[in-house]
């Protein structure tokens, strides 16, 4: 038997056995004992300002790398600190693993000094959860916690470890695999449902490639690229797909849903078949379901059993890892297509007319003032296919999503389900972590960036040099939206005046950072051009815009697709003619 | 439309399970009509007998959910017909000597028992499925029910089949 060690160098043990290079942490009282051995570790403790920044910036890592991120934090507000980005990675099944240190075993449930029952608290918003009184347990645990955040559809995963078990004295026995009754993702598909579905491709005059980020996920997006390639048909990718299929590709519609494209919307709702690859019929996608893609049958490939059939009847079920799921699609369709293929001409000229009629744009204000949209259309100019865009919650992420040209995987991280405000800066400082080669560039708001900033000290400190390009429009703007639209411009609690307080680029100085400012179009090329130049350091750059401009297009929640709006007073044509 | 089903969940006997299971119900917003946990042959197994009310789509998505919990081993649909379904019962009855016979003679009839007697009341056992019990209450009511306490339903497969199937 090995030598005994405490509970502590245990846990470090193990995530040293895990993998991890990384975590992002704050330590307190139930934790103390694990920071002991994380002071000599070669684990990389970033010591972050609050604990979300921790869980967000674990999200950031795990998105740009495909690894699991890692965040730690103490007992009681610590933990619960951590509850919104373990809700947000669950949400986009992002696979993240936070340990948490809890009050000694026999203080449980006595209402101890900073003790909260974070099993309980996280368990609607983890894969899995574990609280740990035992020190042997440690290592099972752990070993555990990243299978089941990595594994089948990813997650979020918590461990919660009480102080005494940290303490307390035990061997080291870290499993060599897991092995877990009731989890055994399904990862091949079932022959004949691969059969079925290369039966109805073949059969299909209108068929659309619904992309979601499960592609990302799987790492099947070469695969993808060779199935599109093989039908010939349109491809949409949904928010959390961004980058999985090249913009510039010829096939690519762009994005479906509420701020889509036209022709991406337009194309699933008159679809004849949906192939949808690793997305879930998000609300924000189908508008109202009831009138979703009506005519259309579908092909729904995911890993997730509960996925298929959740919120829209499925005609064929490909249940199993993406990857091996088109690559198993791709001969049935070559045999199936020997037969007969269906010529897409006439499909694809109806698709292309509502892409020259409605692409995508912007006007610039008429009083001169900056355009949002042509700050991020030239920051992604500029910048460039390879680097990294993170956005928060709103206006600057739909029109990031918009006006930013996606080429690659991993080159889009946000908040797609949980819609977190505040992921931003310390999503792409976890990005930067873990991708330091890349350039990272933080889109935010103005109301975002004023809820989790504080992570630009940790980046000064640690020599993190992310941007964070502030799209300052001194409101709430995608909510401003909404008041404009729907509440007879009644501005009830939208208004951030932060155009005056803070001065954004005051405030990155003092946080170490370099703060610059863009206030008119002639500043925007300059002011980019300077940011990306510096590499030493954190660069905030405050662009001062336009507040009226808004996003379209835009399906209203709850409304039909049918009725998508592109602007305020234009609709496509088939509306008047159709409904 | 909407119907009662009943669910025989294998679960891993591990603390919070309950609390998962329940948790999941109430966020998705499913209706359990009875819930009942207990040991298993494997003492690190327990079952757990589940009847909820939904529509038959609705129920699909109930079993991949619970699926979907780490610690759910198997999930098997029981068929009221090819399965046995039993609830337990405990009530108390007010009785008067005029009628206490009556309530004797009734409780012989749905073949429950007696199992404690007071001056004015008695405390009847019954187990049976939810119609049997249904009925003995509906006989009984009209003496007076003092107390009632019932079991969730418990339930396995009829003849050789076995209700569990480990993965």
């Amino acid at each position: 038997m090995s030598q005994e060690i405490t509970g502590a160098q245990s846990l470090v043990r193990s995530l040293e056995n895990a993998g991890v290079d990384v975590m992002f942490g704050i330590p307190g009282g139930a934790i103390l004992p694990a920071y002991d051995p994380i002071f000599d570790s070669k684990i990389r403790h970033i010591l972050v300002r609050h604990e979300q920044g921790a869980g967000h910036a674990a999200t950031g890592y795990a998105q740009a790398t495909g690894r699991v991120g890692v965040c730690i934090a103490t007992s009681g507000p610590g933990a619960t600190n951590l509850v919104t980005p373990l809700a947000d990675a669950q949400m986009d099944s992002v696979p993240i693993v936070a340990i948490t240190g809890q009050v000694s075993s026999g203080a449980i449930g006595t209402d101890a000094f900073q003790e909260a029952d974070i099993r309980g608290i996280t368990m609607p918003v983890t894969k899995h959860n574990f609280l740990v009184t035992d020190p042997k347990d440690i290592p099972r645990a752990i070993a555990e916690a990243f299978y089941i955040a990595e594994t089948g559809r990813p997650g979020a995963v918590l461990v919660d470890i009480a102080k005494d078990a940290l303490q307390l004295m035990t061997s080291f026995d870290y499993p060599s695999e897991v092995n877990l009754a009731g989890y055994k993702p399904v990862l091949n598909p079932a022959a004949e449902a691969l059969r079925d579905a290369a039966a109805l491709i073949a059969s299909s005059s209108a068929p659309v490639l619904y992309v979601g980020g499960g592609v990302m996920k799987a790492n099947a997006t070469k695969e993808l690229m060779e199935l599109a390639e093989l039908t010939g048909a349109p491809v949409v990718t949904t928010l959390m797909a961004l980058g999985s299929f090249p913009d510039s590709h010829p096939q690519h519609l762009g994005m479906p849903g509420m701020h889509g494209t036209v022709a991406a919307v337009t194309a699933l709702q008159k679809a004849d078949l949906l192939i949808t690859l690793g997305a879930r019929f998000d609300d924000r996608v189908t508008g109202k379901l009831s009138s979703f893609a009506p005519n259309a049958k579908i092909i729904h490939a995911d890993i997730d059993p509960a996925e298929i059939g959740k919120n829209r009847k499925v005609d064929v079920p490909l249940l199993g890892d993406l990857k091996n799921s088109i690559k198993g699609l791709i001969p049935e369709l070559k045999a199936a297509f020997k037969k007969s293929q269906p010529d897409l001409t006439g499909w694809w000229k109806t698709v292309n007319e509502w892409r020259t009629q409605f692409p995508l744009g912007f006007d610039e204000p008429s009083d001169g003032s900056l355009s949002p949209q042509y700050v991020i259309q030239r920051l992604g100019q500029i910048a460039g296919p390879d680097a990294i865009y993170v956005a928060g919650v709103g206006q600057h992420q739909m029109w990031a999503s918009q006006f930013v040209n996606y080429e690659k995987p991993r080159t889009w991280l946000n908040s797609g389900g949980l819609g977190t405000m505040g992921y931003a800066v310390p999503a792409a400082m976890g990005a930067k972590v873990g991708a330091p080669d890349k350039v990272v560039w933080a889109i935010d708001g103005d109301g975002c960036f004023q809820m989790t900033n504080q992570e630009l000290v940790t980046c000064a400190l640690n020599n993190i040099p992310i941007k964070v390009a502030i799209i300052n429009n001194e409101s709430l703007g995608m909510v401003r939206q909404w008041q404009t639209l729907f509440y007879n411009e009644r501005y009830s609690n939208t208004e951030l005046h932060s155009k005056r307080i803070p001065d954004f680029a005051k405030l990155g100085e003092a946080m170490g950072c370099v703060g610059l400012r863009a206030e008119s179009k002639d500043d925007v090329d300059r002011v980019i051009n300077e940011a990306m130049a510096i590499n030493d350091r954190p660069v905030v750059v405050d662009f001062s815009v336009h507040r009226d401009a808004m996003v379209w297009p835009m399906v209203a929640a709850g409304a039909s697709n049918d009725l998508i709006t592109v602007a305020r007073s234009m609709a496509p044509v088939w509306d008047s003619q159709e409904l | 439309m909407s119907q009662t089903h009943t669910l025989s969940v294998l679960v891993e006997n591990s603390p919070g399970v309950l609390a998962r299971v329940a948790s999941l119900f109430s966020r998705r917003g499913y209706n359990i009509d009875s819930l009942a946990v207990g040991p298993t042959e494997n003492p690190d197994i327990s079952r757990m007998t589940i009847v909820i009310d939904v529509a038959g789509h609705a129920l699909e998505q109930v079993i991949a959910q619970l699926d979907k919990l780490i610690n759910v081993i198997s999930i098997t649909q029981l068929n009221p017909v090819t399965s046995v379904q039993r609830e337990l019962l405990l009530v108390k009855v007010s009785t008067t000597p005029e009628n206490r016979s009556q309530v004797l003679e009734t409780v012989q009839l749905f073949r429950a028992k007696v199992v404690d007697v007071a001056q004015d009341a008695v405390t009847i056992e019954a187990t049976g499925n939810a119609e049997k019990i249904q009925a003995l209450l509906r006989v009984l009511e009209p003496y007076g029910i003092k107390e009632l306490v019932q079991s969730g339903l418990v339930a396995m497969e009829r003849g050789l089949r076995i209700t569990e199937k480990f993965n």
